[in-house]
């Protein structure tokens, strides 16, 4: 109790609280402890370990192996994570969370911006319903969805066009559900709700007030979007992106369920560390996952600067 | 097929570490396990017993295994090579129970599971892994030596040497084909490159990861001048049927295959056979032919956990895995349309179910083919070096 009262500096009724509040963070924190902050130390220490065996004998009783192997620290398991499919991967994850993304973004902003400015409560209420279910809706359910519309083979949606208008959906429109086009019509499916979900409140914020002095200024309604509404929704906006980016990124069951062999870093990450052919690679899936962390974290700070700064008009 | 196998809903790097987190910390906590069986019986240590006779007999055995009471497996998925029946006549048999967990696992999650859970309770007493995982263990000291009754008719190759593990069941890569769909069926590999088959030729997953879909870019292999010292013809192929529009990529799943967006499935022909006879109830013709160009058999491998929290029972899994009785392991994996290790002998002592054996897609296989390991890891070098360029696009 005497430290408190040394640090607290206020009064004894505020000083007492600080030890309850920091009793209640304490889940909390064992929980971000055990979750987040052991595994990353422990991708940090195996991404950079290797064991290498050089010969093993048997014992003639036991029959057991005694194996000779040494366990080194290395950048081996980095280089190899930048080779090959592992680096197609990457490259493949991060196109793929770009562009699905930004779509995400621009079409989730104006579905968004209709439903606000939407008069119809009852509208606004199904939308945001709908949102905030399609927005979770993913994995093995969702791939077959679009399995059952978009297939070359048998989608619905697929042979009712070649049926009626003689188009075909992968041929002529160039639509292939298992490649980077079909995978980010299915990513979108998820994501411009999500767009939805995270802009409809940023877009609540703004208040009908500086449209009506801005009008009564003489700004046209362009102007009013150009130089008070997009300045003051830009870094909700851009914040928005990187989530969806990020929401991306990470996304693995969906695209895993419709083309398992699709370089994706998630997937690669699957395949070495729980796949039927790969033996004995975990440093590499830790590797793999180190670069994941790596590329996440800078977007992670942007995304923290661009929320205080949102907080600065829409609050 | 083979995608439950390997089913699960998240894998995100958090996940993917919590693993790695997991694992690790198991290791900590290894109390002696070999201790803890040997309590059960007055005389044998059933944990470190080689085989039946060394540990007193068969009746001993049963006898240590119902003092245990309980029999933990992992990784066996009830639709997959008959494992329902075999676990539910096992547990009426000798009316043991049976805890199955984790039934859609992969290999590397069997092996996983073993380090992780090493002295307790609830790990795996025996695992059914991948030919390759069979090797690893054994060389990472995970594997108790065991020699079960019938070793001898168990074929040299398919077994360790010393007993670490011993190949249990499996199958040659067919062509299943959607008759109803497709109309005339490949029947070898090299007919499968026809503009009639456009977007319909799928391997069962990706074969980075996939064992079957491995297995079957190497039959791919043979069928275009490959060998076991060379899978590349059949990742050139795949390139070559992927240019021409005919390869599939679409993952495959039972629901695929009974909708059409899979007509024409490279895959083991017990998963095939059994996914036609799922197929015929619904009105439609799922061919299963083993191709005579490209015949690549892979098998399953049984090893009992070093550190089996209930040894006699483990052991006694795996002399009922291994029996020819009408209600043994042998028949019944074989009433799931998969080959048992044992099948050759079966078929001349005549113990071999001639029913089932009916059911089996005909193969002549006068040069098996069994790569070393060295050749697997070639073969998967190249595979994981060249394939992403193969299928892109």
């Amino acid at each position: 109790m005497t430290d408190s009262h040394e640090t607290g500096g206020t009064g004894s009724t505020r000083s007492r609280r600080v030890p309850l509040a920091w009793l209640g963070l304490t889940p909390f924190l064992a929980y971000v402890t055990l979750v987040f902050l052991v595994p990353i130390g422990f991708i940090l220490f195996e991404a950079f370990r290797r064991t290498t065996t050089t010969g093993a004998t048997r014992d003639p009783v036991t029959q057991q192996f005694v194996k000779h192997s040494e366990t080194t620290f290395t950048l081996d398991n980095i280089h190899d994570s930048l080779q090959g499919i592992y680096r197609t991967s990457l490259v493949t994850s991060v196109k793929l969370s770009a562009i699905t993304a930004i779509l995400g973004a621009i079409f989730g902003l104006l579905l968004a911006t209709a439903v606000v400015s939407s008069s119809s409560a009852f509208l606004r209420q199904v939308v945001t319903s709908a949102a905030a279910v399609t927005a979770n809706f993913g994995g093995i359910p969702l791939a077959f969805l679009f399995i059952a519309t978009l297939d070359a083979n048998s989608g619905i949606v697929t042979l009712f066009l070649q049926d009626h208008f003689g188009i075909s959906l992968q041929d002529d429109l160039g639509l292939q559900l298992p490649e980077l086009s079909g995978l980010s019509l299915v990513y979108l499916y998820f994501l411009i709700p999500l767009m939805v979900l995270v802009m409809a409140p940023a877009l609540e914020g703004l208040k009908p007030q500086w449209a009506e002095a801005a009008e009564n200024l003489g700004a046209s309604r362009w102007t009013y979007w150009r130089l008070v509404a997009a300045p003051v929704l830009l870094p909700s906006f851009l914040g928005a992106v990187l989530l969806l980016f990020c929401s991306a990124f990470s996304a693995y069951a969906t695209a895993y369920a419709i083309n398992s062999a699709f370089p994706l870093i998630t997937i690669r990450i699957d395949a070495v560390l729980s796949g039927n052919v790969l033996a004995g690679q975990g440093n590499l899936g830790a590797a793999l996952a180190l670069l994941m962390i790596v590329f996440v974290l800078p977007l992670t700070v942007i995304y923290q600067l661009l929320q205080r700064r949102t907080s600065r008009w829409l609050a | 097929m083979q995608t439950p196998r390997r089913t699960r809903l998240a894998g995100t790097a958090a996940l993917a570490a919590l693993g790695l987190a997991l694992a690790a910390c198991g290791s900590d906590n290894s109390s002696s396990p070999t201790a803890t069986g040997s309590s059960s019986t007055t005389t044998t240590d059933w944990a470190t017993a080689q085989s039946a006779e060394a540990g007193g007999g068969m009746e001993a055995l049963v006898a240590a295994a119902q003092k245990e009471g309980t029999l933990n497996v992992i990784a066996l998925p009830p639709t997959w090579a008959n494992y329902a029946e075999i676990i539910s006549t096992f547990k009426k048999k000798y009316g043991i129970k049976v805890n199955s967990e984790n039934p859609d696992g992969a290999s590397a999650d069997e092996i996983n599971a073993l380090k992780s859970t090493k002295g307790q309770s609830s790990a795996p007493d025996v695992v059914d892994v991948g030919n390759s995982f069979a090797l690893s263990g054994a060389q990472d000291g995970l594997y108790a030596p065991y020699k079960v009754a019938t070793w001898n008719d168990i074929p040299d190759g398919q077994k360790d040497t010393g007993g670490l593990w011993t190949s249990d069941y499996g199958g040659y890569i067919s062509i299943g084909c959607n008759a109803t769909k497709v109309g005339t069926c490949p029947k070898t590999i090299k007919e499968l490159d026809n503009p009639a088959y456009k977007n319909m030729v799928a391997l069962n997953g990706d074969p980075t990861e996939s064992n079957s879909a491995f297995q079957g870019v190497w039959a791919l292999a043979l069928a275009n001048g490959g060998s076991a010292d060379d899978i590349q013809p059949g990742i050139d192929y795949v390139k070559k049927l992927n240019d021409e529009g005919i390869f599939n990529k679409t993952q495959v799943t039972p629901a695929t295959v009974a909708s059409g967006a899979t007509p024409i499935v490279l895959d083991w022909d017990y998963l095939n056979v059994a996914e036609g006879t799922e197929l015929a109830k619904k009105g439609q013709k799922w061919e299963v032919n083993d191709p005579a160009d490209g015949l690549v058999s892979a098998y399953y491998a049984q090893a009992i956990n070093r550190s089996a929290p209930h040894p006699a029972a483990a052991r006694l899994w795996e002399e009922y895995l291994y029996s020819q009785d009408p209600d043994g392991g042998q028949n019944l994996w074989l009433k799931g349309y998969a080959r048992p290790i044992e099948l050759v002998a079966m078929q001349k002592n005549g113990s071999a179910d001639q029913a089932a054996v009916a059911k089996v897609p005909p193969v002549t296989d006068k040069n098996p083919f069994v790569p070393t390991q060295d050749q697997v890891t070639k073969a998967t070098a190249t595979v994981t070096k060249n394939w992403a360029a193969a299928v892109a696009g």
